[in-house]
């Protein structure tokens, strides 16, 4: 394999992550003020139809972004309404959104199955893209991957300098002690669950707008539970989410060039991979009872509601 | 009141079924024809043609027919009991339209023997079920020409769904076709183990890009490798539908499927009571496999050459599968002077000589 | 005027049996603003998609074969998340039991014996086991998160059964096409019901819950399950051991998915397919929840979202329905269950200002 080669893989890889550290980093912000969606593949399916359908009408990157994100926002208003105000289960209800937003997008996107759309330009920066490798790995994308970096940014500041990020995380560990405290415990839990929303609808309008700039019922295809787990197996920590999305993304890719080479491996084995490598970081990560417990939202799953205590 | 004759006419049926017998629909005048769907109809694709089809079907012969499609049926239990439900329903010819509806209709024709059931890209007949499909090679087999008559890099690239035989048929098909133009070819397969995932289908054709193809290829599903090909500057064919308008500049032609006639023919000897249980393997000649119109960027003698072979198809005089054929291995598969038979192309597990790579075990 | 949610001082037993109730009114509700919206009468809507499907014996057959499998792997999934542990790999622990069943169904392939059926549903059994204890494994002695694993490992198991029906597992004279040999007779659950595809499995299934039911309530691990469940560390300190638990959670959804990956390819499907459910896995995890948890409510869950997959493809093919609205529909129900299950809990207060002042 040539040099040219390996930096394609790479570039591809952050490509095809992409879609991954949007849904997962809107996840880890959730999942962060202890609640656990599991509507994310729905979320996304919704904000890739809504983001499409703005981009049809307007032709407007923004707009359509901007939909998607509402779209997305909308369906996590559902869960949180159910799990927050109503306390109804959260896998369950996570599940549920999936259905329905595989059935909802697959309807609204009836008549827009045969629109092909021109695509985003990739941006190159000017100097900067020039430089070699690292020019053509960070600065030679479209506009949305730019902005993923930007959303990594804000993240993992928001997280771990503002007092708005600590109180996230607390309300995370120990909701009781939160609203002892005297924070709205489920105020601010519906506003990470609603961000949750709006990155996974964002992630899917990337997908249907720029990645592959069409709609077709499903094309989301797994992506979803794959940021669910990507959550999880960077121990909810920002920049192991991003890494983990580049290696699940660089993963697939190569997996493809090795094929292209010819090598032998099953194909479906190749397939195989990412599953069984996450399972094995997940393993080595978590055999550390501290590891875990350092990063892992105590609460997590766990239904909360003041006047319930 | 509606709801109370429904009840009664599907119990009188029901008891109909049991007692061994099967009601023709006597009630409408008109034919009623089933059609099952793997996928939603969408914008391209597989489905889409089928649809297509039904669409011709209904306006050669809307005066006399109606038409029900049923989208969306997943392989195995629900196949049969959507099957069964149309021919409940008064459905007297129904056509299903994936591989793996086989023995669904087997079983719910046996259920009612009266009724006409054809079966897409099957090979088991009964006394009411017929098979048909396309001679999808030959198409596959004329864009390869065009293929290698537009790459610079003598590098093709083929992105796969699974590894059974009328994918690899179309593998090798394109490969000879390619080859018999510039013997340099060497044609790059990738395998994304899924008919529809638009991601990985634009991931596998930009890693195909990546390493040297100029000219990419798809038996998949989505419009992903066309709109990719448009993206990265380089040349697509594409398959099932015409999809020049995901790509202007790139989509070269397209090897389409075409079912109107066959479906216009077989409802028609339904309604003369002439049909007969076939299995039909129907190409060029017969019009089923058609190319989409040329992007412009195609020189007038490639198309010419096209033109030629497909006439030479349509005639008889030419077979795309003609010795000598050798495998990888360069052992001769098909010797000089002979042609693969109809049995030896339905099984083909092996790849022809200028594919790299091996066939998925 | 405030709204003011309060608990109730205990759960109110009139709000459980009308809380379905008041769901299903709801969904009437969305379905008329749904199919007015669609331009369908929406009496003739309701009738296709309700009843429709199961107006005579062969339509409820098929009731029952859809909710078969739902209600024996919800029975068996109930009992892990009673106790708090996640498995929501069902998906691929069916796949792996159909992988093994279908095995000893291939080998006999020629051979006739009675033997054949029980050894199939014991390797599908197995098999589910094997692949839920993958999970179990790693999170007793890693702490490894049994969610992610074992969704992860869905993936892994429906590849693998792909992997393995294109290849070694494919029937040798059927062209190279990804499928195993038809089962013979003596590997084929015998249709009880003629004119209808009711088979042996609806009834084990139906044994299964039963079984189910009688673990959960009537014994001592069922009663230490549900301790583990409302308290982990309480059970914890009551020398209960949590460990035993997680496995009994984790194994016995492994169990009985891997059974209904077996009464799946041995009744209506009849051979090993790449795919041999169309997501049942996933859709037992909710009809868990909607049946409360509870062997009974899971038997009526199972049976209404059965009900909605068919009444899906009757509002296809009578009202030409797209089949988008299902996933809509199967949702909103759904959502509705869920939101109402918070009555038997809660009562909901209009509190005026000065009450508000506390």
């Amino acid at each position: 394999m040539d040099f040219d080669i390996f930096i394609h893989i790479l570039v591809a890889a952050i490509a095809a992550g992409t879609p991954f550290v949007y849904a997962a980093l809107g996840e880890l912000v959730t999942e962060k003020s202890g609640v656990l969606n599991l509507g994310v593949e729905g979320m996304m399916l919704v904000g890739a139809i809504s983001g499409f359908i703005a981009m049809t009408k307007t032709g407007s990157l923004l707009v359509a972004v901007l939909c998607g994100m509402s779209a997305g926002a909308l369906m996590a208003c559902i869960f949180a309404v159910l799990t927050l105000t109503l306390m109804a289960n959260q896998v369950a209800s996570g599940l549920a959104l999936t259905i329905f937003g595989v059935g909802l997008s697959a309807f609204l996107g009836l008549k827009y199955t045969s629109i092909a759309l021109p695509g985003v330009k990739e941006l190159h920066i000017p100097v900067l893209s020039d430089i070699p490798v690292i020019g053509q790995l960070l600065f030679s994308h479209d506009i949305l991957i730019y902005s993923s970096f930007v959303l990594f940014a804000a993240v993992s500041w928001f997280l771990y300098k503002t007092k708005a990020g600590l109180i996230l995380r607390g309300i995370g560990e120990a909701p009781k002690s939160a609203h002892a405290l005297g924070y709205n415990v489920i105020k601010i839990r519906y506003l990470a669950v609603l961000f949750g929303g709006a990155m996974a609808g964002l992630g899917g309008a990337y997908l249907s707008v720029a990645y592959t700039p069409m709609w077709v019922e499903g094309m989301v295809a797994g992506r979803g539970w794959v940021s669910l787990a990507l959550v999880v197996f960077a121990t909810w920590r920002p920049a192991r989410v991003m890494a983990g999305a580049y290696l699940f993304g660089g993963i697939t890719i190569a997996q493809f060039h090795v094929q292209g080479f010819g090598i032998e491996i099953p194909s479906q084995l190749l397939s195989m991979l990412p599953y069984i490598a996450t399972i094995v970081v997940l393993v080595l990560i978590s055999r550390d009872q501290n590891t875990i417990r350092l990063n892992s939202p105590a609460s997590l799953g766990i239904t909360y509601h003041p006047d319930n205590q | 009141m509606a709801i109370t004759k429904k009840h009664v006419l599907s119990v009188f049926i029901l008891l109909a079924c049991v007692a061994g017998f099967s009601l023709s629909a006597s009630a409408g005048d008109k034919l009623k024809v089933g059609f099952v769907y793997i996928s939603p109809i969408g914008d391209a694709g597989w489905t889409y043609q089928h649809d297509l089809g039904r669409l011709a079907l209904e306006k050669n012969l809307g005066d006399k027919i109606e038409t029900k499609f049923i989208e969306g049926v997943p392989e195995g239990p629900e196949a049969e009991r959507v099957i069964r439900d149309l021919a409940k329903s008064g459905h007297d010819l129904i056509f299903t339209t994936s591989f793996g509806y086989m023995n669904p209709t087997l079983k719910v024709a046996k259920m009612f023997p009266k009724k006409h059931f054809e079966h897409s890209t099957g090979y088991k007949t009964a006394k009411n079920v017929g098979t048909y499909m396309c001679r999808f090679y030959e198409g596959r087999y004329l864009t390869g020409i065009v293929a290698g008559k537009m790459t610079k890099s003598n590098i093709l690239g083929y992105v796969a769904a699974f590894p059974i035989p009328e994918v690899i048929r179309g593998i090798n098909a394109f490969t000879l076709g390619a080859r018999s133009v510039n013997p340099d070819i060497k044609v790059k397969v990738i395998w994304v183990n899924s008919w529809f995932d638009p991601g990985k289908e634009r991931e596998a054709s930009e890693a195909l890009i990546t390493q040297g193809a100029d000219v990419i290829t798809h038996h998949t599903d989505s419009t992903a490798a066309v709109l990719t090909a448009e993206e990265k500057g380089v040349y697509a064919i594409a398959y099932h539908s015409d999809m020049s308008k995901y790509g202007p500049k790139a989509h070269l032609t397209a090897a389409t499927h075409v079912y109107g006639d066959f479906y216009t023919k077989t409802t028609q000897a339904v309604l003369d009571k002439t049909w007969k249980p076939e299995a039909v393997w129907s190409g060029i000649k017969e019009g089923s496999i058609e190319l989409a119109p040329f992007n412009p960027a195609v020189p007038a003698d490639v198309v010419a050459l096209v033109e030629k072979t497909k006439k030479g198809i349509a005639d008889g005089s030419f077979h795309p599968f003609h010795g000598p054929i050798k495998d990888q291995s360069g052992k001769v598969v098909v010797e000089a002077g002979k042609s693969l038979t109809d049995k030896d192309l339905l099984g083909m597990n092996y790849y022809v000589e200028g594919v790299l790579g091996n066939i998925p075990k | 005027m405030f709204i003011k949610i309060e608990p109730r001082p205990e759960p109110s037993r009139a709000m459980k049996y009308l809380s379905p109730l008041l769901a299903a009114a709801l969904m009437l509700v969305s379905g008329l603003i749904i199919f007015t919206l669609l331009g369908k009468n929406p009496a003739s809507a309701f009738h296709a998609f309700f009843i429709e499907p199961v107006n005579d014996l062969y339509g409820i057959g098929e009731l029952f074969i859809k909710a078969s499998p739902l209600m024996l792997i919800g029975t068996g999934l109930a009992v892990g998340f009673r106790a708090s542990i996640w498995n929501i790999g069902a998906e691929g622990q069916l796949a792996i039991g159909a992988i093994l069943g279908g095995y000893i169904a291939i080998i006999f392939n020629d051979s006739s014996g009675f033997f054949i059926l029980p050894l199939m549903i014991l390797a599908g059994a197995v098999g589910g086991i094997l692949w839920a204890s993958i999970p179990a494994f790693l999170k007793t002695v890693f702490n490894a998160n049994e969610i992610l694993v074992s969704l992860m490992l869905n993936y892994v198991a429906i590849l693998l059964l792909a992997m393995l029906v294109h290849g070694p597992l494919r029937d040798p004279n059927g062209y190279g096409f990804p499928q195993s040999v038809l089962f013979a007779d003596s590997a084929i659950l015998p249709v009880l019901l003629e004119g209808t595809r009711l088979h042996l499995g609806v009834f084990l299934s139906l044994a299964g819950v039963v079984v189910g039911w009688v673990f959960l309530l009537k014994s001592f691990t069922g009663y230490q399950i549900q301790v583990a469940g409302l308290a982990q560390k309480a059970a914890t300190y009551a020398g209960y051991k949590y460990k035993k638990l997680i496995w009994i959670g984790l194994l016995s959804g492994g169990v009985t998915a891997g059974i209904a990956g077996v009464l799946e390819i041995a009744g209506p499907i009849g051979q090993l397919l790449p795919s041999v459910s169309p997501g049942y896995g996933y859709a037992a995890i909710i009809v868990a929840f909607v049946g409360r948890l509870h062997p009974g409510g899971i038997f009526l869950s199972s049976l209404l979202m059965a009900l909605l997959y068919l009444g899906g493809e009757s509002g296809q093919m009578n009202l030409d329905l797209p089949s988008a609205v299902t996933g809509i529909f199967q949702g909103l129900l759904l959502f509705y269950l869920l939101a109402a299950d918070f009555l038997i809990n809660y009562r909901i207060r209009l509190n005026t200002l000065q009450q508000e002042a506390d």
